[in-house]
């Protein structure tokens, strides 16, 4: 080859990427370079650019515009397949084996060992057992299904499925989130190994103790921008705190009410537990309340609307709605009049509309009970005037712009059918409502819409309980904040407390302590890191 | 761990994970005892060999049905790729015997590309398998009505014996030989390929198998030509039992219907990407001799579909078992 690279050109370099998804800006022309030999953690908020990122670099996606440099050779990749062979492998967060084959089956499934196209079994087998033995799991037997092992051994068998491609860039997103405290160790030393020989790893976790531990370089990326990039120890995590955060306000929230006393609970829960995605989670919603659920995204948030609202099987605790202990078992149940709690789900396209019905027919849906026809056969048939009566004046309450109500409500914009579900519960006069990041993705104009409604419906004596993966939206709409962390609730905001730099503290688990925060000479670097 | 407590521990999970095909297999052999003990003429080459004729056609069926199935589609137009291949070979598998061997590539051929135009829409068009098959089941029987309107035909006489008799001085029959070429040739080789694995894979979880770099569509295309190729194998066998050709709509969708019933119960999932042919033919064993028993028992054939629905309903119910164990509801409508 004639074409060598030299030995200085850096592993991976991202000149001037950046990435549009419709309107949405994702990453705004960033500059990124990763080295060999060295682990780099990347951080920042929700939404700030580094699953694009990392997407990216494994070429799941195509950037918009900008240079990738393998090597100090340009280069684009068709598909993860390419990224592949040039060694740039990925662990990501959601598992990408396949339940029913079996351990061996799925490590070697890029490219299994045999020859004219057939796979030799003993080979496979022996390859499967030297990665399990290099990632500390010789005890997993690679004859069986992977969907009879635990969380934690199938990530051990993804990051041994990993290894087995070779790799010389090796991403971790988010890779070590469901892993027991010892198999975490053994992943340690890993890619302590891996960086001693010689790759380059690019390491994503919301656990600052674990980037003190094992990181060489920082990067942290904000609103899709590359912010910094600094040696192991060059900042205190006060000062990546601010660099985290720093967003402009764009919004405009109404005020919030000043309360003399807490308001009577409408909405108790206590000592909610459910599989280990929830653990002893209290929590209560006043009446006229909105308190608002922060956290990084995966934090047990989702699940805790899921468990209230009676999706979720062998949840325990306790449930108290208006201070009567309430047992939800669905979200039939969770409907009923003694209940009246309504959801507003996160993926309005799957679990929140029937994209093919009208926009008439998908307001109605969860409060069909109510319009049914009186007389001999009660109960059995849609009146359809009255349905349709009330569901006009929801329509012109909220505003939503649709040409027929009888059109489908696929044809709507996204910020008119998210409207739409919110319409939906709105219909019955719910006394607590749950909202799962409702704002995601609709445009500036609705979300303000929908903030004042939040407000005139607590106004009204409704209580709130508010999920967003927006801090904005935190700070400006919510009473309370409750910070989740690990399926537990870390901390509990009120008043003055709820601020960017609080939210995002508590979200990575650290202590933030208000100005002066100069770090102190020859402490250790990263510090106040709780595991 | 000692060497002979590994073993143990292998054969163990490898029981485990071929459950369905060993029940399967149990019942099957319970039948087929309970049948040859009441038939009046014992365990005999003469009462094997009917039985097997009659049997090896719905395996070879099933077994064509197993691949599309394995990848998590379905395969409406097996009965009919049948039907038209029965009727193709009852027009040119006949004359010298260059020209029988010719007819038999022609037919199986025919199957073959049949199936491949399955796939080739499933993969390249990315219409749903069912509804694919569907369309091309109607047109794979429309072109078995153009080469046999009416029923008739002919098949090389002596070639039709052999097949449907015995070998091994009459103590094999040789059509379940030909049913085990077929498990030897066409289905082990592909289930240790790696577009075999790819199938399962597919199956298990598409999304995963594209992210670990499998070949999707020359999996997916691959089951499907196979899966032609085994039903013109199956066609070509009815043309041996029947000595003629006939464009039957009921014969196509009835052994459509059964073919997948026989996939279920052999213990394939119809959500793909776990189970195996193997399976599939002792599930066609089984509604085959549902049909026998019912016969030395006295009862009227008229039961049958009553006893398959049965045995349907059970196979089905053992597979439904993982409902029980979700626990966050909203999985059970994925």
């Amino acid at each position: 080859m004639t074409d060598q690279p030299t030995i200085e050109s850096p592993f991976w370099q991202m000149q001037g990427i950046t990435k549009r998804y419709g309107g949405v800006l994702a990453l705004d022309d960033v500059d990124f370079t990763c080295q060999r030999g060295e682990i780099h953690a990347v951080l920042g908020e929700n939404g700030a650019g580094k699953s694009t990122l990392i997407k990216i670099t494994a070429g799941v996606v195509a950037p918009s515009a900008g240079r990738l440099v393998l090597e100090g050779r340009d280069i684009a990749f068709a598909g993860p397949q390419e990224a592949d062979k040039a060694g740039i492998v990925c662990i990501f967060q959601e598992l990408s084996l396949m339940p029913d084959l079996s351990v061996a089956d799925n490590i070697c499934m890029t490219a299994p060992p045999g020859r004219f196209g057939f796979i030799n079994p003993r080979a496979q087998r022996r390859r499967a057992e030297a990665l399990l033995a290099r990632v500390g799991c010789a005890d997993v037997n690679p004859l069986e299904q992977v969907k009879n092992l635990s969380l934690s051994r199938r990530q051990m068998v993804e990051i041994a499925k990993a290894l087995g491609r070779n790799p010389r860039l090796l991403i971790l997103d988010e890779a070590t989130s469901a892993l027991t405290a010892g198999d975490v160790e053994k992943v340690y030393g890993i890619l302590r190994d891996l960086r001693r020989d010689g790759l380059a790893i690019l390491y994503i976790s919301h656990r600052m103790h674990e980037i003190a531990e094992l990181a060489d370089t920082c990067s942290v990326f904000r609103n899709g921008r590359h912010i910094e990039t600094f040696e192991k120890g060059a900042r205190s995590d006060n000062e990546i705190v601010r660099l985290m955060i720093g967003r402009e306000y764009t919004q405009v929230y109404p005020p919030k009410p000043q309360r003399e006393a807490p308001p009577a609970p409408a909405l108790a829960i206590k000592n909610l537990s459910w599989s280990n995605r929830l653990n002893d989670v209290s929590l209560t919603v006043g009446k006229g309340e909105i308190v608002g659920l922060g956290g990084l995204d995966g934090q047990g948030q989702r699940e805790l609307l899921l468990a209230l609202f009676g999706v979720l099987r062998g949840v325990s605790g306790r449930v108290e709605i208006d201070g009567r202990p309430a047992r939800i078992a669905s979200p039939g149940a969770a409907k009923s009049e003694r209940v009246r709690m309504a959801l507003i789900p996160e993926d309005r396209k799957s679990e929140g509309l029937l994209l093919p019905m009208s926009v008439r027919d998908n307001i109605a849906m969860a409060s069909i009970g109510r319009f049914t026809t009186k007389g001999l056969l009660g109960g059995l048939f849609i009146d359809r005037a009255r349905q349709d009566a009330k569901v006009d004046d929801v329509i012109k309450r909220l505003a939503i712009k649709c040409g027929d109500p009888d059109s489908p409500v696929g044809t709507l914009s996204g910020g008119n059918q998210q409207k739409v579900v919110i319409a939906k519960w709105l219909m019955t006069e719910a006394r607590v409502i749950l909202l799962n990041d409702p704002t995601r993705g609709i445009d500036v104009g609705t979300k303000q819409e929908i903030y004042q409604l939040l407000r005139e419906l607590a106004d009204a004596g409704t209580a709130i309980l508010f999920y967003t993966t927006d801090y904005d939206e935190l700070i400006g709409c919510c009473d309370r904040v409750s910070i989740m962390y690990d399926g537990a609730i870390l901390r509990e905001l009120a008043g003055d407390a709820i601020n960017e730099e609080q939210i995002v503290a508590s979200a990575l688990n650290i202590d933030f302590r208000p100005l002066p925060a100069e770090p102190e000479p020859g402490s250790p670097p990263c510090l106040e890191a709780r595991a | 761990m000692s060497i002979a407590t590994t073993t143990l521990t292998d054969w163990k999970l490898r029981a485990g994970q071929s459950q369905g095909l060993l029940i399967a297999v149990a019942v099957f052999v319970a039948m087929f005892t309970l049948y040859i003990t009441n038939h009046p003429a014992g365990l005999t080459v003469p009462v094997v060999t009917t039985a097997a004729n009659k049997a090896v056609l719905l395996a070879l069926v099933a077994m064509a049905q197993t691949l599309p199935v394995l990848t998590g589609g379905l395969d409406l137009s097996v009965g009919m790729i049948f039907v038209m291949t029965n009727c193709l070979a009852s027009a040119i598998v006949g004359g010298e015997p260059w020209q029988v061997a010719l007819g038999i590539v022609g037919v199986l051929l025919a199957g073959a590309l049949a199936g491949f135009v399955n796939g080739a829409i499933v993969v390249y068009g990315r219409l749903q398998p069912i509804i694919t098959t569907l369309a091309t089941g109607a047109i794979y029987y429309g072109f078995a009505l153009l080469i046999r309107p009416v029923p008739g035909g002919n098949v090389d006489g002596d070639l039709a014996d052999f097949m449907t008799y015995t070998v091994f001085g009459e103590t094999v029959p040789t059509s379940l030989l030909a049913l085990l070429a077929a498990v030897l040739i066409i289905w082990l080789p592909f289930r240790h390929s790696v577009i075999g694995r790819g199938c399962y894979a597919i199956g298990s979880a598409e999304g995963a198998a594209y992210m670990s770099g499998v070949a999707i569509g020359r999996s997916k295309l691959a089951a499907y030509t196979l899966s032609g190729l085994l039903a013109g194998l199956a066609g070509l066998m009815l043309t041996f039992v029947t000595y003629s050709g006939e464009a039957s709509a009921p014969i196509g969708g009835t052994y459509t219907l059964n073919s997948i019933a026989a996939v279920v119960i052999g213990g394939t999932s119809l959500y793909g990407g776990a189970g195996g042919a193997i399976g599939s033919i002792f599930g066609a064993f089984i509604l085959r001799t549902i049909d026998d028993l019912l016969f030395v028992f006295d009862l009227p054939p008229l039961w049958q579909p009553l006893f398959q629905g049965v045995v349907l309903l059970g196979a089905v119910s053992l597979g439904a078992a993982r409902v029980f164990r979700v626990k966050n509801r909203l999985e059970l409508f994925n």
